[in-house]
């Protein structure tokens, strides 16, 4: 019932606003949103009719449109916990700014009798998040099962391309049952146009997917190939292919949420980057999400700052413990060096050894790579590498200064490791840090070992600063492996290991090669990096001109 | 490069500590030049505090655990005496006798509990000629032993509760005593102390559990084992006198009423007894005199007493230590214990007369625990994310941990003491909420909630309190403060201005096209508060409306904004209207002037759609919605909730010590499963229900963390 309200309520004010044209600016097109000039009055009874009846059919397409898939539908909707469409713009977008394109387009599809419905089963336009210009498309899984049409897929291209043109980020609600199958062919090339669209704005400005409901088959790689994925608990699926094909070919049982739930792909596969308890959750966090990012390289994402530069913490004096085997919370170090505390996390359920995510410093927005030291020792594994190599390669694209903060004791051993590709796939990281050219800022709190030592934003790989705390550690492995080598289980171990250690137990070699710049106070890293991230703000390094490099995939 | 790495250290001065006046400040020439503390915490600091006020250095011991704990960083010197478990470091005699070899101190000062009261120690001490601070062995070994102290103070002339004078031991020869002194008794260890290792049993069953469990504790808390029983006198009130001798001058104070206990452990204590007269006091104060007089008693003492409800008291125990709620007489007095305590243990004689001992003001104690008052108090362990300790006139913290510190298993929960003193008990009441608002702890659970409930309790702040304060007035344990309506609103408020300072921040973005317009001025917010529900008309009264946000997010108090409680269902009409001012905001705290009265929250998480904010020191969330969100919300999915009714969850991270139950079992309600163990507190657990043991996950000596399964049920 409410929901019909709501719906009403928007029709009101939609058809008010456009009442309100028509009297004083002449009319509006409705499609396109473009003032077409108003034409003398006329006193013919007959002409005003027409005006008359052509709004009375604009209304009632426009109402049909507003409906979506019908009453019942929008009743099923909301009782699987899910928001329609426009409800999900509303939330999405600042109050009012929404401006939707293609209210009124349906599909060609002559075939099966497949129900006409204007705006063919997604909303599409631009909007604001807190002021920020963003385009979206929201698709109507009430409409025909949100399935993708042709032009399904070319109101979504359209709105790409033009997001494109002003370097804009674009936001997709995906919640649709797959190709219209019914349209053969032409869906399957609809899916493509937006792939390629999806490829091209790869770098130019940031997209976001966020999975509100099934998204399965061909539809998947959409969202795949934007630069974020966030999924919605309980109600939002990601499979290439489903539970009944799964159970024909390989005769196992497992539920959708087993096999492409929000938890699987946050958890296990990697395919999400984070995973929202609700609808309202989602789009609130991704308005909080959008705010940090920038809009497009040559945008820097900054906002006022609401925390000091100087401000010192002495907890971090104290927060490596002195048995190097213990652990402690990285997270901890991260949030009491930003701004305000505030940090979002990117897959934090995901490679826990390795920590990606945003925060401000000085109000500018800076992406922090960290080894979680509670999560395997804060060894470099494949997902650990991949999760962070993908960061680190985001962060090049669109300007975000990247921070990185080092207690790695090396590559994680095993046969599991070294069977699926550690190689390759550690070389991703080694291949994403080596070809930012971001400002790159960079403390070893503690252990920096062996090739981990080198792949972590070293100098070597034109780290902009390199500090090391008074607890940092780099050497080429740690002490009991390093004196079996030196020593071949000759002479007194302890003796020989306490030798290791005073020699590379400690900042001092590294600092003296100049491969570390200073030593310093961990109690004042968010001064220094703050200073850094000043100083480095018009850095300007380019890469060798290339069609492009050769990532090792 | 060195002033960099200097460690700065996190230990600030305890609070309103100065006003203490130092004695004989110039006579310090001959005094110890070097005291170490064996012990830890805040009573090591507290300690600490005093030597270095007289010039004598500080030797730390500690274990290993602890060794960047604050206490090792105040001292001159640090020595690292075992492991972690307290029997081989803070009860190693031996590594601490090395350790006063090591550092040549002259003297030691035990604090309270660990070998505060172990005569083996002071006789080891004395064989190497070095000074123990506290009363000599003869002292010591004669009242520390309840039952032994019981036969003197009666000698004496002191009143004593009745009871079997002597050890008891075995369960039928138990039993026949309980019976013969008629229930309630309590059982207790005859060396015990700090609510560890006595019970109180009100028949047969409460005897056979309560003597084996006591007897478990006494044991592996201070070594021995003997208990004693006696009668258990109901509604009375806990009074101590604090005395100072020299063994030939025996000072009392005035007494300290510490009835506030649970689990007989002190909670609250204040100075003086709002229940006691002039004449009470000058007996109670006589006779506790007298008691030291009759065994030559050297240094600070306490004796304690249990007062019935027509003032007759009745001698329990005389504790030959400093007492942890020492402080609160130190406040009211105008003295410095500890001081008192070395002058005398370095022979000097007592300058101050019985005359010179007068009541300045009121003073109180809170003592601010790692526990979990929703959870029956026990025991919470964890880092100490965020610690802000609250300040100013009247206020003073005895604490022995900073921001960072881990709160571990191994030793006693305590975060701090928290004293406030003023000139009657109704301003002191009125600083120790405002203390306790101002207290902000992350990372452990505590009872800041409890403790704040406690200071707006009618009988609280009437006077009217006996020892089973606590089981009565919270039958059901503690549930948490209850917000009245107006604490609602006020809430309500809080969470729509740091929802309208959180928008207006995101709006300083750089790639805001059109800053001005994209949120309106005024806007309407929904804000639910547990069931209660409040639409809201926000809106800034002067500056332009970003300029408000900017000064609102930092604190900048010339921000003013008017809201408004609109009536939806009456067409938007305005119930009522406040103007809001912001006084004060961190990231911590924000502080509210709302139609002219000023409130203090603490902000502790938030989500996309919620604040939790910390009130009259209890925690609560408050949602906070657009109309739009609010709307919406209808349809989002009820979370779903583990039902842990079948299974035996661990309310706490300790040991399991022994279990009681095995597979098959069928246990009936109220049945003993197992004994856990944590902070050298034992905990039974019992069946919630009738029900089978389906399986048992845990065995005895495994340690478990909070809320992990030990049983299953069928």
């Amino acid at each position: 019932m409410l929901s019909r309200r709501l719906l009403n309520k928007n029709t009101i004010q939609f058809l008010n606003k456009n009442c309100k044209n028509v009297s004083s600016q002449g009319i509006k097109s409705f499609a396109t949103g473009k003032p077409t000039p108003a034409k003398e009055p006329f006193k013919a009874v007959k002409y005003e009719s027409t005006i008359e009846r052509i709004n009375g059919r604009i209304q009632e397409e426009t109402e049909r449109a507003q409906l979506g898939g019908g009453v019942k539908k929008i009743d099923v909707q909301h009782g699987k916990g899910k928001l329609l469409a426009r409800e999900r713009l509303d939330l999405l977008l600042d109050d009012g700014s929404f401006r939707e394109y293609d209210m009124l387009v349906t599909h060609r599809c002559t075939d099966f009798n497949v129900e006409k419905t204007p705006g063919d089963g997604v909303v599409t336009g631009h909007g604001t998040i807190n002021g920020k210009l963003v385009f979206v498309f929201s698709q109507d899984s009430t409409v025909n099962g949100g399935s993708l049409s042709e032009a399904h897929a070319e109101k979504i291209c359209k709105i790409m391309d033009k997001a494109m043109l002003v370097g804009a980020p674009v936001i997709g609600l995906n919640d649709s049952g797959g190709a219209r199958i019914q349209e053969g062919i032409a869906s399957l090339a609809g899916y493509a146009e937006v792939f390629q669209r999806n490829v091209m704005a790869s770098g130019v400005i940031p997209q976001i997917s966020v999975i509100m409901g099934p998204c399965a088959g061909g539809a998947v790689y959409s969202p795949a190939i934007t630069d974020y994925v966030f999924m919605v608990k309980d109600t939002s699926y990601l499979f290439v292919t489903g539970p009944d094909v799964v159970k024909s070919v390989t005769n196992q049982e497992i539920s959708q949420e087993g096999l492409g739930g929000a938890k699987i792909h946050t958890t296990k596969s990697g395919v999400a980057h984070l995973a929202f308890d609700n609808d309202i959750d989602a789009l609130k966090r991704v308005r909080e999400f959008v705010t940090l990012l920038p809009s497009n390289p040559n945008e820097p994402a900054m906002r006022e700052a609401f925390d000091s530069p100087s401000r010192e913490d002495d907890v971090l004096d104290q927060i490596i413990p002195d048995d190097p085997n213990k652990p402690y919370d990285m997270k901890e170090v991260i949030e009491r060096i930003v701004d305000e505390g505030e940090f979002f996390e990117i897959q934090p359920e995901f490679a826990k050894n390795i920590i990606v995510g945003y925060a401000r410093m000085e109000g500018r927005t800076v992406g922090f790579v960290a080894n979680q030291p509670k999560e395997l020792a804060g060894c470099l594994d494949i997902d650990a590498s991949v999760k962070a190599a993908r960061f680190v390669r985001f962060c090049d694209c669109f300007n975000i200064p990247i921070v990185t903060l080092i207690d790695v004791p090396g590559f994680l051993p095993g046969t599991n490791q070294e069977h699926n590709g550690i190689i390759r796939h550690g070389a991703k990281l080694l291949y994403a840090y080596a070809e930012a050219t971001v400002p790159k800022i960079s403390i070893i709190t503690r252990k920096a070992y062996g090739g981990a030592y080198d792949v972590m934003s070293s100098k070597h790989l034109r780290g902009d600063t390199n500090y090391s705390w008074p607890t940092g550690q780099i050497a080429v492995m740690g002490s009991k492996g390093a004196v079996e080598i030196i020593f071949r289980g000759k002479g007194d171990i302890k003796e020989q290991e306490q030798i290791y250690n005073d020699k590379f137990a400690n900042p001092l070699p590294a600092a003296r090669r100049g491969f570390i710049d200073d030593i310093i106070p961990p109690r004042m890293s968010r001064q220094y990096i703050c200073e850094d991230l000043e100083i480095l703000k018009n850095k300007k390094l380019s890469n060798p001109t290339k069609k492009h490099g050769n990532i090792v995939l | 490069m060195n002033r960099l790495f200097k460690v700065q250290s996190v230990i600030s001065k305890p609070v309103g500590w100065s006003s203490i006046r130092s004695f004989h400040s110039s006579s310090a020439n001959y005094m110890f030049e070097k005291i170490l503390i064996a012990n830890r915490g805040e009573i090591a600091c507290r300690v600490m505090e005093t030597c270095k006020k007289m010039g004598i250095k500080t030797v730390a011991i500690h274990s290993d655990v602890d060794k960047n704990a604050k206490h090792v960083n105040m001292a001159d010197e640090a020595i690292c005496v075992g492991p972690a478990p307290t029997s081989e470091s803070y009860l190693n005699i031996d590594a601490i006798v090395e350790a006063i070899k090591m550092t040549g101190a002259q003297a030691v000062h035990p604090g309270y509990g660990f070998l505060s009261e172990n005569s083996r120690f002071v006789k080891e001490l004395e064989n190497i000629g070095v000074t123990f601070i506290g009363p000599g062995s003869y002292a010591m070994h004669a009242l520390g032993d309840k039952i032994e102290s019981k036969r003197i103070a009666k000698e004496a002339g002191v009143s004593v509760v009745p009871g079997y004078i002597g050890e008891v031991d075995g369960m039928d020869h138990v039993i026949k005593i309980a019976n013969e002194i008629g229930y309630p008794v309590m059982v207790k260890a005859s060396a015990g102390g700090g609510g560890k290792g006595m019970r109180v049993c009100r028949n047969d069953e409460d005897v056979k559990i309560g003597f084996r469990l006591s007897k478990q504790e006494a044991k592996s808390s201070f070594g021995d084992d003997r208990m004693l029983i006696e009668k258990y006198i109901e509604h009375g009130r806990h009074i101590e006198i604090q005395v100072l001798s020299d063994g030939e001058n025996a000072l009392y104070f005035p007494e300290r009423d510490c009835s506030i206990q649970r689990r007989n452990q002190k909670v609250i204590e204040e100075a003086p007894s709002p229940f006691m007269d002039e004449e009470t006091r000058t007996k109670m104060g006589k006779e506790a005199a007298a008691l030291c007089k009759a065994v030559g008693y050297k240094s600070a003492g306490t004796v304690e007493f249990l007062v019935d409800h027509d003032k007759s008291f009745y001698f329990l125990e005389m504790n030959t230590r400093l007492q942890v709620e020492h402080p609160i007489t130190e406040e009211i007095t105008k003295q410095d214990l500890v001081e008192h305590m070395i002058r005398i243990a370095y022979g000097e004689k007592l300058k101050i007369k019985q005359s010179d001992i007068k009541i300045h003001g009121w003073a109180m104690e809170s003592r601010v625990y790692a526990e979990d008052p929703y959870r029956n108090f026990l025991p919470s362990i964890g880092r100490v994310k965020k610690y802000i300790r609250p300040s100013g006139p009247g206020i003073r913290i005895d604490g022995g941990i900073f921001e960072g510190a881990e709160i571990s298993t191994y030793y006693d929960p305590l975060i701090s003491k928290l004293i406030t003193y003023g000139e009657n008990r109704k301003n002191v009441i009125t600083k120790m909420k405002r203390a306790l608002d101002e207290y902000y702890i992350k990372g452990v659970n505590h009872n800041v909630a409890f403790l704040r409930d406690v200071m707006e309790n009618k009988d609280f702040v009437d006077g009217n309190v006996t020892t089973d304060f606590i089981p009565k007035e919270y039958p059901e344990g503690f549930q948490g403060y209850k917000f009245s309506p107006k604490q609602i609103e006020q809430l309500s408020i809080c969470a729509v201005f740091l929802r309208f300072v959180e928008q207006h921040k995101n709006l300083t973005n750089s790639s805001n096209t059109n800053r001005t317009s994209s949120i309106s001025p005024d806007i309407l917010y929904i804000a639910k508060v547990e069931n209660v529900r409040h639409s809201i008309h926000f809106y800034p009264l002067d500056n332009s409306e970003t300029d408000a946000a900017a000064n609102g997010a930092n604190g900048d108090d010339s921000s003013r904004f008017m809201v408004q409680f609109i009536d939806q269902e009456k067409d938007g009409q305005v119930i009522k209207e406040f103007e809001l001012n912001l006084v004060d905001a961190t990231p911590q705290f924000i502080k509210l002037n709302i139609g002219g009265i000023s409130h203090r929250f603490q902000i502790h998480d938030k989500t996309s759609t919620s604040y939790t904010l910390q009130f009259h020191g209890s925690k609560i969330p408050v949602t906070v919605l657009s109309p739009e969100e609010d709307l919406l919300c209808q349809y989002m999915p009820v979370k779903k909730t583990v039902d842990s009714s079948n299974s035996l969850i661990s309310p706490m991270p300790g040991t399991i010590l022994s279990l009681a139950v095995n597979v098959g079992d069928k246990v009936v309600l109220g049945q003993e499963l197992c004994i856990v163990e944590a902070m050298k507190m034992q905990n039974v657990l019992r069946a919630p229900k009738d029900c089978e043991i389906k399986s048992i996950n845990v065995k005895p000596g495994q340690v478990v963390s909070v809320d992990e399964v030990l049983i299953d049920f069928k």
